[in-house]
């Protein structure tokens, strides 16, 4: 108890002090989510990230496109097969004036995937890969296989210090005595459920940020974060719900910013039971599953309306997609368009598979992870029913909902026959989602661990190992390209659209959007 | 008296036992956490990892036996999420939910009970019945609704009040409250008058009948026959005679206020327990669940005591004797 005390006196102290030095240069952020811990390292998962790169830094960095730009790093290469050279940057400090070098990058390496009860750690970034000092400022990361995607992998590892942070608890961290880092500010105040301060590095080695002083405050509930920055509370708020959108783009004192995510909506379809749970014959009698068939699920993505997914049920907030990441993303093809709407083809494709009064079917979905879910599940039960594939729709919270998608039947595989979901790339590029959703599920070689429709082709899945294997990027573009357009051919799985984020800020600021949905206080700029 | 306080413990150790396993079974049948917990990036060797290190792997009596022995030395589990013990987490968003619980009980008495007894009083002035009116829309309007448009009233519209969080914190007898500062009874005001809208109804209704059934009685009559002047008629017999009921009700949701003040914490993004709970279920923290609801338990069967005391302390008649012997 003292402990907490004195925890709580220190922070009081910090926001006491806080509040003497407050100016013009405040800001104050509504998030939508919050994060568990202020330990970088402790749990892997996007609101955490967020406020930890506000005050740890990365070897890589991820630009508002997700390209990856220099870090703690200034550069990086591999000079093997099996390894690969990072060069440090000289002359930066951590908050607490300790300079930086090649041993705060090693301990790291070795805390991050190891803090007591995370509840999901930086493990998978850093699997098989042993860090190594050459000298202050260079270090070399080896794998036992040629690894193209190092530098993806290392820039999701924010860099804690040697002397304060390595040896710390999560709760070092949370007081604030090991937060110590390099980025751009430093750690103020944590108050869970209330709200983070953070006060600008005076010494960032980058662009000096144009705020003094950041406080995040989350706000979960949609309506009262839209309310507390109409009435000033707030300077700008994370995830503006797509209902409010048009009244706020109206307001002539707020500025939205839009951008798409790194985020596809899709289907996934059961591919690997003969007869599966949800699927039903037009007399509701049980059938071969017909979603085996790749003409029934082309028939399937011609019967969705894209474009009303978009104008009708996301208010015009999202792109249609074509494939498994929006434009501009590494290893995305050029080649891919989003299907069009043919509901006459879709019957056509239906008749020749053999099934031209279609069948019964359940799609099954969460009502609480994406923007809209259950209204996008419901437009797509729709849309089917109307090519004669006769769609119940049945959603319910993620809670209940993921467990069961992955492995909710007797047997522990997969228990729903047609589902919802959607995948950010976190790492920005296509291998992400053709290893998870598409490959063929292996657990021993931790592939296709998010395939839950189980699509299986051994032509694609040699291109995708074959891809990450190939350190030259251009030919791993080539093949990441090609494993997309066999994957959408074969209609490995059905891309519904892409969502677009929403930010909105008093006027006179604006968000600079980013892929990763992250909220960066460097991000917001003045007008 | 001891007797009694001290049976009533006993029966309170069992309640929270039978609570325990209709919570920890009831808990533990519903949904995966496991999935919620992992980056999806995990593959499936670190959600194997994941569901080892929480235990999950062991059957469930297995986990409810661990959870049992750990309780009996008050270590209630580890929240999934944040990785801290639960009791530790509940107690740190307490204060936050103490001082709007008590804010509201306050509310709904200094303005239930006096409107209640006007209208109880003169019920058939226009006055008394625009407060029986008000009354139904108190009990009628739904919270998030009310929370909302308060929000937007006083917080957007006029701009006379923060619209969420919790503002500075100071401390009264060291325990750190938003009560302490000028900023944080702003933030407190919404809230409380949110929480409270419900409660005050209540209060003029309860108080209200009160005032009407004791005004006819013989002891009012016969104080009126020897003079006493109706202020003290009203104030000193009547008030005290009509005081159980209201006692006896604001008691008990005073528990309410305290455990399931979920929706307006939500609304006004109010650091407490209630926004704790409401997350650890929506992200299946079974551990701050089961915790929580164990305190709740706690908390009734001491507020429902504590308003047996106050009983026999308003009405000299009742006598706290062990009927059960």
């Amino acid at each position: 108890m003292t402990k907490v005390t004195t925890a709580i006196a220190v922070a009081t102290s910090l926001f006491a002090l806080a509040a003497t030095s407050v100016s013009a240069e405040k800001l104050t952020i509504g998030l939508a989510s919050e994060p568990t811990a202020m330990d970088p390292h402790f749990h892997n998962l996007g609101p955490n990230n967020a406020i930890a790169f506000h005050i740890f830094d990365r070897l890589v960095a991820q630009d508002e496109k997700q390209a990856l730009t220099p870090g703690l790093a200034v550069s990086w290469e591999p000079i093997d097969d099996l390894t690969w050279e990072f060069k440090l940057r000289e002359g930066v400090t951590f908050h607490d004036g300790s300079p930086f070098n090649a041993d705060d990058v090693i301990c790291t390496i070795t805390r991050a995937p190891d803090v007591p009860n995370s509840p999901s750690s930086f493990g998978a970034y850093l699997k098989g890969k042993t860090a190594e000092k050459i000298d202050d400022y260079t270090v070399h990361i080896k794998t036992a296989e040629p690894y193209p995607l190092m530098a993806n992998d290392i820039s999701t590892i924010p860099i804690i210090s040697d002397t304060a942070g390595c040896s710390a608890t999560t709760e070092d961290f949370n007081a604030g005595t090991a937060a110590v880092g390099t980025g751009p500010f430093k750690f103020g105040d944590y108050k869970p459920g209330e709200s983070i301060t953070m006060m600008r590095n005076d010494n960032y080695w980058g662009d000096t940020p144009a705020w003094t002083e950041v406080e995040f405050r989350p706000i979960k509930s949609g309506p009262s974060r839209v309310a507390a920055l109409l009435a000033g509370d707030v300077d700008m708020i994370a995830g503006v719900p797509t209902t409010d959108i048009a009244t706020l783009e109206a307001n002539e004192d707020i500025q939205l910013s839009q951008g798409v995510s790194n985020r596809v909506i899709y289907l996934h379809l059961d591919q690997f039971r003969e007869n599966s749970p949800f699927v039903k014959g037009t007399d509701g009698g049980q059938i071969k599953n017909p979603l085996m068939d790749p003409k029934v699920r082309t028939a399937i993505s011609k019967a969705i309306n894209r474009d009303a997914i978009v104008d009708r049920v996301m208010e015009g907030v999202a792109l249609p997609a074509g494939q498994l990441l929006p434009d501009g993303f590494f290893g995305v093809s050029e080649n891919l368009e989003p299907m069009e709407y043919d509901p006459e083809g879709a019957k056509a494709l239906l008749a020749e598979a053999g099934y031209p009064d279609g069948f019964q079917l359940t799609i099954h979905g969460p009502n609480d992870r994406y923007i809209n879910d259950a209204k996008i599940a419901e437009a797509i039960g729709q849309m089917l029913t109307r090519v004669g594939i006769k769609t119940s729709v049945e959603t319910m919270p993620r809670s209940v909902y993921f467990g069961r998608a992955s492995k909710g039947s007797p047997e522990g595989l997969p228990e729903f026959s047609f589902i919802l979901v959607g995948w950010g790339a976190g790492s920005g590029e296509a291998s992400s989602p053709l290893k998870s959703l598409i490959h063929t599920y292996d657990k021993d070689k931790g592939f296709g661990s998010s395939n839950r429709g189980r699509h299986s082709n051994a032509e694609i899945d040699a291109v995708i190992e074959e891809a990450l294997r190939t350190v030259d990027d251009a030919k791993r573009q080539e093949l990441l390209a090609k494993a997309t357009e066999m994957a959408i051919e074969n209609a490995a799985i059905i891309p519904t659209h892409f969502q677009v984020n929403t930010w909105a800020a008093k006027k006179g600021l604006e968000y600079i959007p980013r892929t990763d949905e992250y909220t960066f206080a460097t991000g917001v700029v003045k007008q | 008296m001891t007797v009694f306080i001290i049976r009533r413990l006993m029966q309170a150790i069992l309640v929270v036992f039978l609570m325990s396993v209709i919570v920890f079974f009831g808990v533990n049948v519903i949904g995966d956490p496991v999935h919620m917990l992992v980056s999806p990036d995990a593959d499936q060797a670190d959600i194997e990892a994941t569901i080892r290190r929480l235990g999950l792997d062991r059957p469930i009596w297995e986990q409810y036996l661990l959870f049992v022995s750990g309780a009996a030395q008050g270590n209630l589990g580890n929240s999934f999420i944040f990785g801290e013990p639960a009791l530790k987490l509940i107690l740190h968003h307490m204060p936050a939910t103490l001082e709007l619980a008590f804010s509201a009980l306050f509310l709904a008495v200094a303005v239930g009970v006096p409107l209640g007894l006007y209208a109880g009083l003169y019920p058939d002035s226009p006055l008394s019945k625009g407060i029986m009116a008000g009354s139904i829309l108190g009990f009628s309007l739904p919270t998030f609704w009310v929370g909302l448009m308060l929000i937007m009233l006083f917080a957007v519209e006029l701009g006379w009040l923060p619209s969420t969080g919790r503002g500075d914190t100071g401390h009264i007898l060291g325990i750190e409250t938003s009560l302490a500062t000028r900023d944080g009874l702003s933030h407190v005001l919404l809230p409380a008058m949110n929480l409270a809208l419900l409660k005050i109804s209540l209060a003029i209704r309860l108080t209200r009948a009160g005032v009407r059934e004791a005004m006819g009685q013989d002891y009012v009559k016969y104080a009126r026959a020897k003079g006493l002047s109706t202020r003290r008629i009203v104030f000193v017999h009547v008030l005290k005679n009509i005081m159980i009921p209201v006692v006896t009700v604001m008691g008990l949701e005073f528990g309410s206020l305290i455990g399931f003040s979920v929706v307006t914490e939500s609304i006004f993004a109010w650091p407490g327990m209630g926004k704790l709970l409401i997350d650890a279920i929506l992200q299946l923290d079974r551990p701050v669940v089961v915790a929580y609801l164990m305190i709740i338990v706690l908390f009734f069967v001491l507020i429902n005591l504590i308003v047996d005391i106050l009983y026999s302390i308003l009405d000299p008649r009742v006598r706290l004797r062990d009927q059960g012997a």
